[in-house]
């Protein structure tokens, strides 16, 4: 019976190699090969959604010209590293890697790989064959503080927090000064949820705001459930990341979409014409590319559910960010322990927007930690 | 209703066909879905079982995956062994990390590798009394550990999540949640191949299994402890006739296995990451429970067991790198690998008997 079971064994086992070594790979002239790394699946209809939009349109910008390669739900960790190395291994000549906790693998990798590019989203940290882009998504976070002041009944507009680092509590202060600048009474209050993306603890601090009178939504987390529990509650709120309005059609006012098409094609074209640099200067925060609404990285949503004064006010601030009048964080800044920040006919540049680590005026309570 | 009544004598026939029954199962049914869903299936299969062991980095790709849940796996085993059931060894993983890390930070300027050993024992030291915790109330107050050790885990998430966010996170990092990376001493390096350099992530790391399985296999099959460990497991009453000492084993084994999930976790992170991280397990503690059981629990079960998860997880990845196969469908396949491999296992020793349900 041993015997009679090797030979199964053997027989089953000779049959599948054949079968495996048969496959023949054919392959098509020589497209560029170009390599996507996601945090999470494009069904998170927001960060990675975004991401695979860009990496649509870099599809049929170049169609057969580029061979695209994604791999999904890579946790920020070893697995990431293994992952990069694998997809430059597989020839990709360059390799988006979209996530910030994705910083250190990449470069690890690009250090063993020089001939590859590497772009790093929201990092930054770069090296010879990194380069590092991010999106000034605050902007938009102005335009939803003016809205926001205008729509507000109660006075009371209820913020969901990813986690308090710099990236979310300037957008927080960013919407600060677009709400103080149309409505001097509205106060924005603030939930950390801790995560980047859990639909059920996102929903549950939405209702919270909800339930302690808050009637406008704002987060920095990236699933619709905030929007759709708004919707439910007959309160308002904004996209985050891409056009929500399929989840909350009463409810979104206008969303920030992250358009990254843009920007993956640029870097892939230059790859393709041999110019593709990582900016001039190596150690300045946060890399070469920081686009927002004029470079249109951010694009605004159309707006909606308002009243047409309401739009015309935001598109005013829209404008205004598009030409330059509007410079968000310029001084008088003052925090809101009543400290200035900053004196009347100054602005904050880039590096102390990263440092931000204070509330505005208009924002209740202090940051945690 | 279904009871599975145990087979008298478990044939020796069987022990060899069942894996391979599990085996062309498992390719069946995956066969199948792969066409249904429209991806070639003989492609898909070769990425899954064959490409991760395609190239020679690839391998050691392979080995560096399963290391923690060989090691996981290891001190589960010596629990499970004894119906003991430690579900939390990712919140011990993860204190095993935490305070070796705290160690390591706390010596910014370190750069001997003896220091390794300090580290190393400090994460024996902190996943053994995470462990600790279920293993007190369990003896003292019979309270249910599979409970205490699984809500551990999420205390113990939480509890990096603030650390890297609070007390050590590095003041350069912009605020993100980062600590300083290790010193040079607290760090596992890569293993240089003379004329080839180095082999993907390959590292030292990996020693301490080729030291682990045979030390585990001794301990378990000819010493005393481990003679308690399976009578206390496989015949209670035995085990309290002997006069041996139940909730001195539960202590030991519930030690034991949480301080190898800390060694685990100072390892990968040493190892890996170099720093920590908000995460720094990425569910190797509950893989490693699975990892245990399809090693028939036994060492080197275990480690064949944890090179074939690792091998699927890697395959995984590979057939989503090159065919776009999204991971939920790798998944299932996995699953459907698992459940198979299991009931094969569960068959060999019970029959299955329908009979009519009672209420």
């Amino acid at each position: 019976m041993i015997k009679f079971s090797m030979r199964i064994f053997s027989l089953i086992a000779i049959s599948i190699s054949v079968l495996f070594f048969g496959i023949s790979s054919a392959f098509a002239e020589n497209p560029t090969k170009v390599g996507f790394v996601y945090l999470t699946t494009p069904g998170d209809h927001g960060w990675t959604y975004a991401h695979e939009l860009g990496k649509k349109m870099v599809e049929k910008r170049f169609g057969k010209d580029v061979k695209v390669s994604v791999v999904e739900n890579v946790p920020e960790g070893p697995d990431a590293t293994r992952v990069i190395r694998e997809l430059a291994k597989q020839g990709n000549e360059i390799i988006f890697t979209t996530s910030f906790g994705y910083m250190e693998p990449t470069l690890k990798v690009a250090k063993e790989f020089p001939n590859v590019k590497f772009e790093h989203i929201t990092g930054y940290k770069r090296s010879k064959n990194v380069a590092t882009g991010n999106i000034r998504f605050y902007e938009g976070r102005y335009i939803q503080g003016v809205v926001a002041g205008l729509m507000t009944k109660t006075n009371k507009i209820g913020y969901i927090g990813a986690y308090p680092i710099a990236e979310v509590i300037m957008g927080i202060n960013a919407f600060a000064q677009g709400l103080k600048s149309v409505n001097k009474d509205a106060s924005i209050s603030v939930i950390w949820a801790n995560t980047w993306y859990d639909p059920v603890k996102e929903a549950d601090a939405a209702k919270v705001h909800i339930a302690e009178g808050a009637d406008v939504l704002a987060q920095h987390t990236d699933s619709p459930a905030m929007l759709q529990i708004a919707e439910k509650n007959g309160a308002m709120g904004f996209g985050q990341s891409t056009d929500m309005s399929a989840f909350a059609p009463k409810a979104q006012l206008f969303a920030s979409i992250n358009n990254w098409g843009p920007y993956y094609i640029k870097k892939i074209e230059e790859l393709r014409n041999g110019k593709w640099n990582t900016g001039d200067s190596p150690n300045h925060w946060p890399g070469n590319v920081w686009g927002g609404i004029k470079s249109d990285m951010l694009v605004i949503s159309k707006f909606q559910n308002m009243p047409a004064n309401v739009a015309q006010k935001a598109q005013e601030a829209l404008d205004g960010i598009k030409t330059g009048k509007i410079n968000i964080f310029a001084g008088p800044l003052i925090d809101n322990t009543g400290k200035e920040i900053i004196p009347a006919g100054k602005a904050l540049d880039d590096g102390a927007l990263w440092g931000m680590n204070y509330y505005l005026q208009g924002v209740n309570g202090k940051v945690p930690g | 209703m279904i009871t599975f009544i145990p087979r008298d004598k478990v044939s020796k026939n069987w022990i060899i066909i069942a894996p391979i029954l599990s085996i062309f199962f498992t390719i069946f049914f995956g066969l199948l879905i792969f066409t249904f869903l429209g991806y070639n299936p003989l492609e898909t299969l070769y990425q899954i079982f064959v490409s991760p062991f395609s190239r020679i980095d690839r391998i050691s790709d392979i080995l560096v995956k399963a290391c923690p849940l060989i090691i996981i796996g290891t001190g589960l085993m010596l629990c499970f062994k004894s119906n003991v059931w430690n579900i939390g060894a990712e919140g011990q993983f993860i204190m095993g990390a935490l305070l070796a890390g705290f160690i390591a930070l706390s010596f910014p300027n370190i750069e001997t590798k003896f220091f390794l050993l300090i580290t190393i024992l400090a994460g024996f030291v902190g996943g053994a009394l995470w462990a600790f915790i279920p293993a007190i109330l369990k003896t003292k107050l019979n309270v249910n550990e599979i409970l205490v050790s699984l809500m551990l885990v999420y205390v113990a998430m939480l509890f990096i999540d603030f650390i890297v966010r609070g007390p050590l996170r590095d003041p350069m990092s912009f605020g993100f949640p980062l600590s300083k990376p290790y010193p040079e001493g607290a760090l596992i390096n890569k293993i240089p191949f003379p004329g080839i350099g180095f082999l993907g992530q390959l590292h030292y790391g990996i020693l301490f299994v080729f030291l682990l399985v045979p030390v585990s296999w001794i301990f378990v099959n000819k010493t005393l402890g481990g003679f308690k460990i399976n009578v206390l497991g496989s015949a209670p009453q035995a085990a309290k006739f002997a006069g041996f000492k139940r909730n001195s084993i539960t202590i030991t084994v519930l030690l034991l296995s949480g301080g190898l999930a800390g060694v685990a976790g100072v390892i990968e992170v040493s190892a890996n990451i170099g720093q920590l991280q908000p995460e720094v397990s990425f569910d190797y503690g509950f893989t490693a429970i699975i990892v245990a059981f399809l090693g028939r629990l036994s060492p080197v079960g275990i480690l064949f067991a944890g090179i074939i998860i690792a091998t699927v997880k890697l395959g995984a990845d590979n057939a989503q790198m090159t065919m776009g196969i999204p991971k939920v469908v790798t998944g299932l396949f996995e699953g459907i690998l698992l459940f198979f491999l299991l009931t094969g296992e569960t068959l060999q020793k019970y029959k299955i008997k329908w009979s009519e349900g009672k209420k």
